[in-house]
Parts: C-alpha cells; sequence; structure tokens
C-alpha cells in the first residue's frame, strides 16, 4: 500500500450547495461544543462527560471513534490490495474484542469507578505502573492524532485545492473548538453526528458503484478477472494454511487468527482509553457494558462501505497501486468520489470524510487530555488541587495536545504508508498492556511490580522485533506478518515477566484487589439499574452472543 | 463493594465527583441529529428534483440526490419523531443511585 502525495489530477468540482451543506456540517459541530459547555460544571462532565450517557449514544461514539480517516480510507486501501480478506478486520479482528470487553472487562472498568485506564492499572499495581502506561499512552495518542490530522490535510489539499497548511489549521481549529468548549460530551455528540454523517456519504457510493459494476456477482466477476486481483481476492480463509500461504495478506490462518484476532485486536479494543472512555462515560452499569456490544452490530456490516468500494476501484482503476499520485492505494474511495457522485450528494460524501477524520482526531485527544489531567499532572505534577483548577488544565492540555498533534501530523508524512505505521504503534503499545491487563485481572497473585515489568519488557520486546525487522535480521513476508509476530513475542515476554517478577514479589493483600481482580470482590453488575434494562434485548450476553454468531455467519458467503 | 477501600482511590476520584454535576443538563442530541438531517434531506432532495440528466448518467443511472435526499429526510424526521416519543431517554431517574456502597 502506498503513499498519500497527490499531483494534483484528481479534483472533486464542488459547487455552492456542497459547500453550503459542509458548512452546515461545521456549524452543528460547533454548536454542539457551544451547547454542551452549559452542562459542564466539573472536571468530570468536562473530562468523563459526568457518567450520565444513555448506551446507544455512547454504542455509536464507540463504533464512530474508529471510525476516523484511516479506517475508512485505509480499510478501502486494504479492500483494493488484499480483496475481501479485508474482512478479518472486522470480523474476528474487532467484534469478538468488543465483546469480550463488554462481558468481561467493562465490570473492572466501570465498576472500580476509575476514571481512565491508567488509573485501573495504578489501583490494580502501583504508581510507577499507572505513570509508565500514562505516558506510553499519552505519546501513543497524539501520534495517531496526528496521522489522523496529517490524512484530513492531505485529503482537503488534494480534492479541495486547499493548501496543506491552511488544511491543517482549519480542521485543527474546528476540533479544538468543540471539545475545548464541550468536553468529551461534545466529542462524543459530535461522534455520533458524525456517524450519521459517514453513513450518508458512503451509502450512496456504494449503491451507485455497486449498480455499476452489475451487482455484487457482476463486480466478483470482474474482480476474479482482474489482472490485480483474481480468485483470491474473493475469498477470506482460502489460502492460508501454516507452510503454504498464498492468500493476498500473505499470512497464515494462525497468524490471521492469534496474531490478528487476539492480540492485536483484543490488545486495542480491550486496552485503548480511546474507546473505553466512551464506555466509561456511560450512565449506569448496564449502558457501560452494552456500549461495545451495541458499537459491534454496525461494526459487523461496516466493511461493506469500505472493502466494496476497494474492490471497485480495483476493477475500474488499472493504474492503481501506485506509490504516489493520483493512483495510490489510499485513494481508492476519493477516486470513487469523483466518479459517481454528483453535487448534493458530493457534497455529503466530503462532509462525511471529514466528518470521519474528525471523529478520529477527536477521540485521540479526547483520550490525551484525560490522562494527562488526571493520570499526569493531577497525581504526580499538581496534586491536591481544587477541582476547578484541573477542569482549567483539562483546557489547556486540549490546546497543548492538538498543537503537538499537528507536529506528528509530519512525523506521518515522512512515512510512505500511514496504514502499517499505525499498526506498527498498536503493536509497540497496545498488545504488552493488554497482556498486563489480561493477567492481572485473572490472577490475583501477579505483583505490582510484575505489572511493570510486563508492561515495560513487552513494550521493548515488539520494539526490537520491529528493530530487526528493519534491519534485515529478522524477515517476514509483509509489514503486517510483522506485526502480527510482533504482538506475538510482546505477549510472550510480558506473560513471562508477569508469571517470573510475580515469583520473587510480594502480592497486594485481597482487600486492596476489590473488584479489581476476578473472584475478589463482588461486582455488582446491576448498579444504577434504569427501568428497562433486565429485558432479554439489553443482556449483555445475549447481545454478545448475536454479535459473535453473526459475525461468523458473514464469512459463510466469503469461504 | 467492600467498605474501606484504598485510601488513595477515593481522595482523586472522590474531589472530581464532589465537584457535582451539571451534565444531567445536557441537551438531547436527536434534536441536532433530526435537524441537521432534515435539512440535509431537503436540500439533495431538491438538487435531486432540479438536476439534470448529467447528474444521473454519472452515478450509472440512478436519480442518487433523490434517494439520498428521501433517505436523509426519513432519518432526520425519525430522530425528531423518536425524541418525541420517548422524550427522556437521556434524564431517566435511576432505581438505585448506589453505584457503590461507599456512597457521599
Amino acid at each position: 500500500m502506498c503513499g498519500v502525495l497527490m499531483d494534483g489530477g484528481l479534483r472533486l468540482d464542488l459547487n455552492l450547495l456542497d459547500y453550503v451543506i459542509l458548512a452546515c456540517y461545521f456549524l452543528t459541530v460547533l454548536g454542539i461544543g457551544v451547547l454542551a459547555r452549559r452542562s459542564i460544571n466539573s472536571s468530570l462532565d468536562f473530562l468523563m462527560s459526568g457518567r450520565a450517557l444513555p448506551a446507544w449514544v455512547t454504542g455509536l461514539a464507540f463504533v464512530a471513534a474508529n471510525l476516523g480517516a484511516l479506517e475508512i480510507l485505509g480499510m478501502a486501501a486494504n479492500g483494493a490490495q488484499y480483496g475481501v480478506a479485508t474482512v478479518h478486520y472486522y470480523w474476528i479482528g474487532a467484534v469478538p474484542a468488543m465483546v469480550f470487553l463488554g462481558i468481561v472487562m467493562m465490570p473492572f472498568y466501570y465498576g472500580s469507578e476509575v476514571r481512565s485506564v491508567p488509573e485501573f492499572l495504578r489501583l490494580r499495581f502501583n504508581k510507577q505502573t499507572h505513570l509508565l502506561n500514562a505516558i506510553i499512552f499519552a505519546v501513543s495518542a497524539v501520534l495517531i492524532a496526528g496521522v489522523n490530522l496529517y490524512a484530513l490535510a492531505i485529503v482537503l489539499q488534494a480534492l479541495l485545492g486547499w493548501p496543506l497548511v491552511v488544511a491543517v489549521v482549519v480542521a485543527a481549529a474546528l476540533v479544538l473548538a468543540y471539545i475545548t468548549l464541550g468536553g468529551l460530551s461534545s466529542a462524543i455528540y459530535n461522534e455520533v453526528l458524525q456517524f450519521f454523517v459517514i453513513l450518508a456519504g458512503l451509502i450512496p457510493l456504494v449503491v451507485v458503484g455497486l449498480h455499476d459494476m452489475g451487482g455484487w456477482s457482476g463486480l466478483s466477476d470482474k474482480v476474479a478477472a482482474n489482472k490485480a486481483g483474481g480468485e483470491g481476492f474473493l475469498h477470506a480463509w482460502q489460502g492460508t494454511q501454516i507452510g503454504n500461504v498464498t492468500n493476498p495478506i500473505g499470512a497464515s490462518w494462525f497468524g490471521i487468527v492469534f496474531g490478528l484476532g487476539f492480540l492485536l485486536s483484543f490488545g486495542y479494543w480491550t486496552t485503548n482509553f480511546a474507546e473505553v472512555q466512551r464506555a466509561m462515560s456511560a450512565q449506569n452499569m448496564s449502558a457501560a457494558r452494552r456500549t461495545p456490544l451495541i458499537g459491534a452490530f454496525p461494526k459487523l456490516f461496516i466493511p461493506a462501505l469500505t472493502i466494496i468500494p476497494g474492490l471497485i476501484a480495483l476493477v475500474l482503476f488499472p493504474k492503481l497501486g501506485a506509490d504516489k499520485g493520483d493512483f495510490t492505494y489510499t485513494n481508492a474511495i476519493p477516486l470513487l468520489i469523483e466518479r459517481y457522485l454528483p453535487n448534493g450528494v458530493l457534497g455529503i460524501a466530503v462532509t462525511g470524510l471529514l466528518a470521519a477524520f474528525m471523529a478520529g482526531m477527536a477521540a485521540n485527544i479526547s483520550s490525551f487530555n484525560t490522562v494527562f489531567t488526571y493520570d499526569i499532572w493531577q497525581t504526580y505534577v499538581r496534586p491536591g488541587h481544587d477541582d476547578a483548577y484541573y477542569l482549567r488544565t483539562g483546557r489547556v492540555v486540549t490546546v497543548v495536545g492538538i498543537l503537538i498533534g499537528v507536529g506528528t501530523a509530519f512525523i506521518a508524512a515522512g512515512y510512505s504508508n500511514i496504514m502499517n505505521y499505525v499498526q506498527i504503534l498498536f503493536s509497540f503499545f497496545n498488545v504488552p498492556l493488554f497482556a498486563t491487563f489480561l493477567i492481572g485481572i485473572f490472577w490475583k497473585r501477579m505483583t505490582a511490580w510484575a505489572g511493570f515489568s510486563a508492561l515495560l519488557g513487552g513494550t521493548i520486546g515488539a520494539v526490537a522485533t520491529w528493530v530487526l525487522y528493519k534491519l534485515d535480521v529478522l524477515t517476514f513476508k509483509t509489514d503486517l506478518v510483522e506485526t502480527f509476530w510482533g504482538s506475538g513475542v510482546a505477549f510472550v515476554v510480558a506473560g513471562g515477566l508477569a508469571i517470573g517478577v510475580s515469583m520473587a514479589t510480594r502480592p497486594k493483600p485481597d482487600d486492596e484487589l476489590q473488584g479489581l481482580v476476578r473472584g475478589v470482590g463482588a461486582t455488582n453488575l446491576r448498579a444504577g439499574e434504569l427501568v428497562g434494562d433486565s429485558t432479554w434485548y439489553r443482556n449483555p450476553l445475549v447481545l454478545g452472543a448475536t454479535a459473535l454468531a453473526i459475525s461468523v455467519a458473514l464469512y459463510i458467503p466469503f469461504w | 463493594m467492600p467498605e474501606n477501600s484504598p485510601g488513595d482511590r477515593d481522595a482523586e476520584i472522590e474531589s472530581s465527583e464532589e465537584a457535582g454535576s451539571g451534565a444531567a443538563r445536557l441537551f438531547d442530541v436527536r434534536r441536532i441529529i433530526g435537524g441537521l438531517f432534515t435539512l440535509y434531506g431537503v436540500l439533495v432532495l431538491g438538487a435531486g428534483i432540479v438536476d439534470g440528466k448529467s447528474a444521473s448518467d454519472k452515478a450509472s443511472g440512478i436519480d442518487i440526490n433523490i434517494w439520498t435526499g428521501v433517505g436523509m429526510l426519513l432519518l432526520g424526521l425519525g430522530m425528531l419523531i423518536w425524541m418525541r416519543l420517548s422524550p427522556s431517554a437521556v434524564a431517566d431517574p435511576p432505581l438505585d443511585r448506589d453505584r457503590r456502597s461507599t456512597e457521599h
């Protein structure tokens, strides 16, 4: 997959109506920020939305926070480059982890009433682990916010002709405004809005494109006949036997199931605070558990909106797959938008892309400012002030975070393949944390220093694997396969250290682990229950099982 | 939840909770989503009605503006109707307020 530099050939022809549509969206987004500001009295309101949101809001925000620029453009690019196998990112690489988060892990996160994922580590382990994780998370959050910002600016520059600097400043300023004003509530409400706008932009594109291709059967025939595609592009599991790997991704089923499906996926969805924060701001335990489960259902069907355009672009544009210029894989969706959408819907689609960028960036910035304000500033730098001080701090940190994000956007610019860059970051940051969490939640003997060692050791292991790969000491079939192996190394090292160091140090007594470890103290799963929460369709187990069943069923036609 | 939680867990979490929550006054987002999509539906449907053959030719023969406009209008109106039918979805009073046994 290739870079995003544009030569200026691909240009969208927006008219007044399209700009009006875009302007209405910007005004609405700002308006939400302004209105949300009126409900902010405390730092908890600003950073945690007062824990008062209903499940449908947090659920849609949960999936929208992940539906950033990278996700949409990147998955379409993957669809064009690897075909139907890209569904693995959704059906095995997201839904099982989301279900696990909702059913198993949310009771610990929500029941312990921590305000962030690092704070959970402080209670479960020690301050050193807490600070290590907070710092790692803060760094990764601004790096990823920067990638979103960079991708956005590139799209604005290429599609609308805006100079790069203008595009970056406008996008950053808008997100800055609505988050600084309205805090997490504003970010979450905007994410829900963004979810619908993104759908409104992509659904027409897919409908028109499929119609042009002659429906799914027409499209699959064309893909199978395409030189750059072929029959292998229509199957998710063919060619994945260990030792006989012929599928486009270059990984065996073992790598797909355990590397992507378990380690990378669970690492992201169960510990990434940008996501978990949405569930933590729900109004009660039932809503918190249902948040990722409600988010899982749209997630099951979003591949239709990203992979199908990728396949259509593959068929339509023989030059697709260039390293630079208009026909990079990442431009699959922009190329289709230019081809198919008349003014009107065009405005909606461009607004949808912008909404996606802003959703991704805002989720990272809002989680960054919570972690920085509560976990780093309040705990270690300036403890003991009154809450109004931390509310002000939260606002300042938002501004600083965005400025840093603008800076890191230019790091991303130096990378020809931003999707892989992000996956690599995830293997460094998410998997060690996941291993530490998993063992820490289920094994009470794990000691505080074991937590620290596991986190640090796992991270070093992942980084070392990548460095050795870059230095050609280790070889893997593709960059993606390296991330699977790097995750495996991180997991094994973290796990080994967790067990080894625990044996050599003293564990915390049970009364300090109440509600933090399975089996130690009971978590009240019915806390704060509202009328109607015990109906069958609000039962997390029912929702989770249904989501998993659908994801298995969806694989069947694409075997 | 236990009687004696670790001291440092309570101090910081409590201070941010004690400052009081204004979030209960948060507006209903359905009003905004409903309003914006109703507007979008009207705009795009209007464009679909007045635009000529070239627009539908581009879109593989489909009057995509009309269909998208109608769809968005339905979404917008649907949101507003839902809000009207179950107005207190955001502000439902909880059955019991004890999310922690060491409630303040």
